[in-house]
């Protein structure tokens, strides 16, 4: 009742300089409840979370697997990896577009005139789409095993692929932050996903392996950050080698949020 | 109505320290200076908004208005001048400035997808209450503001005026001391701005200091003890609205000659009668006046003159009517609303 209490006796009652620690955070879960209460109003969101990995789950399996991989089984167990990865990037995308929504509308200008943690509102839809994101990605490993995908990482293998992909879609969601605060409305941000996540994913061994691309692609799809980390996660699940991709996908993971997250950090302080 | 307020004690009433409870004032701003690239939006503007009382800030889009609200609800930071709030420095202490305000305007909006309930359960747990808290508070601001049975209807669905008035329940969670509403009722129908109207008053009558961004003169005449008229940035008039309606003419008289050629006549006749040369826009004569006389006085001469008359009003001041009287050029204001109300200052 602190809040309402000193506004209403007045003044005169020193009023604390900053928000403590403590308060910070209930600030940030605050605001992360916020956005996961929004999936209850906005069908859409959700629908976008669960519809679209369903869909390039079913029509990756049964409109390419037969031609790519002899049955559609088999090329599950590869492509199925690699249909995470390109989901878990789009989703990453999620926190750019709710920020600039947020920042379109005036959410944000009334958050900013709270005496809450400077960082809570932008702290606080990072953790709500990282539940989100893990929503996605339990759906689709999910819905692959009821096709015929079959994990022989154990549970371990599953867990450790799941944090990687958290962590890497945390460090994409830097650049997503960043886009998110530069553009003038949401559907910019939207475009700006598909223009770099589809190249990117398409241009890897993501859906299909790259021995029948050209060489100077394939040169390309040997370094691209999509192409470790559906490998790492294709080891993971299916009990194989993958420290090395696993290592290679964290330093990108690093690389990516040591760049991007200090340029976010000060548009977002400038803006704020 | 107040007693004039004079502009000379400003400065000497500031506040030397950031924590001088002696200040009668719940808003102090001097010299206020910020711009935007090339544009300057506020070139050097005084605020004083005293305990309990509201302040209107008049002027057209673009004039500032928005801009000033911002800085004093620590959105912007002023590129020069200081401004504090209870006391509180709006750059330096921040924080605390954000415990005593509230903030209503277009660009401070609730979420549109969660119901109106939820978006003052967020602030209200935001602002440290708990949850029954929260949810008591939200229910009993629904309540007083009639949106009880859109509780649970998301925000995007409520029509304007609820809107408005979920924007400003939002906005009086914490039962701020200070209150800015930039434009509540532009764009509302004359019915929902006439119950704005009511809910300003009560809050003041509750002891809420308000400051009021508006573009029409009959709601800063109807709800401020002072008006401060501002344009590109700079204060142009400060005063109660008596004293403005003294200087600008509460009312504007419009002549038209049945025949453009005696419009000469007319011409001569309204400067002589209403003390200054009036502004021609077509065939149409308009002019600033202060003294009712004016009317019949004007129909003898132009009577004894055997002028025909195609069109005679007396009528309330326009915005830009007052704009021109005040800086003698026109309200460069590019209002979408055309509807605002004509009848203006009574």
């Amino acid at each position: 009742m602190t809040a309402a209490a000193t506004a209403a006796t007045g003044a005169a009652v020193a009023l604390p300089r900053r928000v403590n620690p403590v308060e910070g955070l209930r600030h940030t879960f605050t605001l992360a409840w916020r956005s996961l209460v929004q999936l209850k109003h906005n069908p859409l969101e959700l629908l976008d979370l669960s519809v679209q990995p369903i869909m390039f789950v079913v029509l990756f399996t049964y409109v390419f697997g037969g031609a790519i991989s002899g049955s559609t089984g088999d090329y599950l167990t590869f492509a199925l990896p690699g249909i995470v990865v390109q989901n878990a990037l789009f989703a990453s995308v999620t926190t750019g577009v709710g920020l600039n929504t947020d920042l379109t509308k005036g959410v944000f200008d009334r958050l900013r005139s709270l005496p809450i943690a400077r960082s809570a509102p932008l702290a606080g839809r990072i953790i709500a789409d990282t539940v989100k994101q893990a929503w996605s990605i339990a759906l689709i490993l999910g819905l692959g095993v009821i096709l015929g995908f079959r994990v022989h990482g154990g549970v371990q293998g599953v867990l450790a692929a799941f944090v990687l992909l958290l962590v890497f879609s945390l460090a994409v969601s830097w650049i997503a932050v960043l886009v998110g605060l530069l553009a003038a409305d949401p559907e910019k941000v939207q475009i700006f996903a598909f223009v770099v996540v589809f190249p990117l994913t398409f241009t890897s061994n993501a859906f299909v392996p790259a021995d029948t691309m050209p060489g100077w692609l394939q040169a390309w799809v040997d370094v691209n950050p999509v192409t470790i980390l559906a490998d790492a996660v294709r080891g993971l699940l299916s009990g194989g080698a993958a420290a090395t991709q696993v290592g290679q996908s964290l330093l990108w993971a690093v690389a990516i949020a040591a760049v991007f997250a200090p340029i976010a950090v000060r548009t977002f302080k400038r803006r704020v | 109505m107040k007693a004039p307020q004079e502009n000379a004690p400003l400065r000497s009433t500031f506040p030397r320290g950031p924590r001088d409870e002696q200040t009668t004032h719940a808003i102090l701003a001097e010299g206020l200076v910020k711009r935007f690239g090339d544009t300057t939006a506020l070139d050097g503007v005084d605020l004083a908004v005293r305990r309990g009382t509201v302040l209107g800030l008049l002027g057209p889009n673009g004039a500032g208005k928005t801009t000033a609200v911002r800085i004093l609800a620590t959105l912007l930071r002023p590129d020069s001048g200081r401004a504090t709030v209870g006391g509180y420095d709006v750059v330096h202490d921040a924080h605390q400035v954000r415990r005593l305000i509230g903030l209503t305007g277009q660009y401070a909006s609730v979420d549109e997808t969660l119901t109106g309930l939820e978006n003052l359960i967020l602030i209200g747990r935001l602002l440290g209450l708990s949850r029954p808290e929260a949810r008591g508070r939200g229910r009993e601001l629904l309540a007083e503001f009639r949106l009880e049975d859109a509780a649970n209807k998301a925000a995007k669905a409520y029509s304007g005026g609820m809107r408005r008035r979920l924007d400003l329940a939002a906005s009086l969670v914490g039962r701020p001391q200070v209150l800015y509403l930039d434009e509540p009722t532009t764009g509302l129908d004359p019915r929902s701005r006439n119950e704005m109207w009511d809910i300003v008053r009560d809050l003041v009558s509750g002891g809420v200091t308000v400051l009021l961004t508006t573009q029409y003169l009959e709601e800063a005449d109807l709800l401020a003890e002072e008006i401060v008229v501002i344009d590109h940035g700079r204060v142009i008039a400060t005063g109660t609205p008596d004293e403005l309606k003294g200087r600008v003419g509460a009312q504007t008289l419009a002549v038209r000659a049945r025949y453009p050629v005696d419009t000469p006549i007319v011409e001569s006749i309204v400067a002589q009668v209403a003390g200054r040369a009036p502004e021609a826009q077509g065939g149409l004569l308009t002019v600033p006046v202060t003294d009712p006389a004016v009317l019949p006085a004007v129909v003898r001469r132009l009577e004894e003159a055997e002028v025909a008359i195609g069109e005679l009003a007396l009528r309330g001041s326009s915005l830009d009517e007052v704009f021109l009287a005040l800086t003698g050029h026109r309200a460069e204001d590019e209002t979408e609303d055309q509807n605002q109300p004509e009848r203006i200052l009574a």
